[in-house]
């Protein structure tokens, strides 16, 4: 049964480049052209934010520590201001250190039975294959702004010279795009040929994995081999955002296949796992200052309890203590 | 239901939307026209057919590759002549034969280049007949 939900997910995949064929030169191809941008980019954005405001909704009553250091306490002890954050600017490194750098991949760690006894090693092929795959689709997605800005900008242009820098082949070769078939093409196998990975992984995760495998794919082939009319595209691109969308003429069946996983991933996107992108900043490992010994942190559902303390006790008994012999604290 | 960090939120959410909607706001939704492609250089007037080496569609989609065969040929195997579809026998040459009609690059090859964002490096070792002084 562990092979169902990677076929759940090609055959998944298989529709959608079908369904994406099969309108692409019928009149119905305005679909993907004109109706579908902004029907993904709607569902996109607003599932976004529904996704965060829902999660801020959740109360974080008491801070969790995940602590990798020592925390700030006495003045003689020095602390780890990045691994255990006392202060606002503490947790804006660690956070910074986990969005750009994976901090907490790079902890991972690889155990090894060796002569009956577990032996830890490090483990960083997933913290290397994840940044690479993360920061070139960072690259590419910002890369694909020319298509959306006339004129395009010095640095979007800088952006595609350094990312072509070795002028490979005509038209240049991305190392972007190279890196991030690379790295997709490692997190797919790493699920595929570990045992424990495979018997975890479920149709979400193979699914979100050949989604983006299929964009890239189908980029490089409109870029390599059955190039696309880049004039109509970007006429169509700035028809999207100025609300006037042109119809494309001949731009190939690839370029609707690209289209068409596009959309999915955008409209996905939200209701998925990739909802990492927003949820990273929520993660309450990660955004909670450790200050638990500065501040007191009350639990905001805490129902108001109706207290009776002991000086009340005692005005209340004193007659009766007195007479008890009892000690008092107040005469 | 109350939201909890409510300033921090509002502020990501706002960070978000902004980068999300740049091409939006970025070009203040003014309509861009496609670029306009000029043919009526001095050469080009005085053909009797005007005609590229190749058919326009043709060209159109394949002169990129067309160049980089000649590049190929002409620096590689030192073969300075080409056969076109027609029969026609046309001299290998960036400079002669393409800028020979062509000779309003920045009217011509630049507006769809930096329109779609193309850089191709035939200037970094041809140079621009009109620049050269």
């Amino acid at each position: 049964m562990i092979g169902k939900p990677l076929g759940i997910s090609v055959l998944a995949i298989l529709i959608l480049t079908l369904s994406a064929l099969g309108i692409a030169f019928t009149p119905l191809s305005f679909l993907l052209t004109a109706l579908l941008p902004y029907a993904a980019f709607a569902v996109f954005i607003g599932g976004f934010v529904y996704r965060v405001v829902n999660w801020a909704k959740a109360p974080v009553p008491f801070r969790i520590t995940t602590t990798c250091g020592q925390q700030t306490s006495l003045p003689w002890i020095k602390n780890n201001s990045l691994e255990s954050p006392a202060d606002v600017w503490g947790v804006i490194g660690r956070m910074a250190l986990e969005v750009f750098l994976f901090r907490s991949l790079f902890r991972n760690t690889d155990v090894a039975i060796v002569g009956k006894r577990p032996v830890y090693g490090s483990a960083k092929w997933l913290w290397f294959f994840g940044l690479l795959f993360h920061w070139s689709l960072l690259i590419i997605v910002l890369r694909h702004l020319r298509f959306f800005i006339e004129p395009i900008t010095p640095w979007i242009n800088g952006l595609s010279a350094v990312d072509g820098f070795f002028e490979i082949g005509v038209p240049t070769l991305y190392l972007s795009d190279g890196a991030l078939l690379l790295g997709l093409t490692f997190l797919f196998l790493r699920r595929l040929v570990v045992p424990q990975l495979r018997y975890i992984s479920l149709v979400t995760d193979y699914f979100a994995l050949l989604l983006l495998l299929g964009i890239v794919t189908t980029g490089l082939l409109m870029r390599h081999f059955f190039p696309a009319d880049l004039i109509q595209i970007k006429n169509m691109a700035l028809g999207w955002i100025t609300f006037v969308p042109a119809m494309p003429k001949e731009v190939g069946p690839v370029f609707y296949i690209h289209l068409c996983f596009v959309f999915t991933l955008l409209a996905w996107f939200p209701f998925s796992k990739l909802m990492h992108m927003g949820g990273i900043f929520l993660s309450p490992t990660r955004n909670l200052a450790n200050d638990n010994r500065m501040r007191r942190h009350l639990n905001p559902w805490n129902a108001p309890v109706k207290v009776h303390t002991y000086e009340e006790y005692e005005d209340e008994f004193r007659e009766k203590m007195k007479l008890a012999g009892l000690p008092l604290e107040k005469e | 239901m109350k939201l909890y960090n409510r300033g921090m939120i509002i502020a990501g959410i706002l960070v978000f939307l902004i980068l999300a909607t740049f091409p939006f706001w970025y070009g203040g939704g003014k309509a861009v026209p496609p670029p306009d492609l000029k043919l009526d250089t001095p050469a080009i007037q005085r053909l009797k057919e005007k005609r590229c080496v190749e058919s326009t569609p043709y060209m159109r989609a394949n002169h990129m590759k067309l160049l980089a065969a000649w590049r190929d040929a002409a620096v590689r195997e030192g073969n300075r002549s080409y056969t076109a579809a027609d029969g026609q026998v046309i001299p290998v040459s960036l400079t002669g034969t393409c800028l020979g009609c062509h000779s309003n690059k920045d009217k011509f090859c630049d507006r769809c280049h930096d329109y779609s964002g193309a850089k191709p490096a035939c200037w970094n070792c041809h140079i621009i007949p009109e620049e050269v002084r």
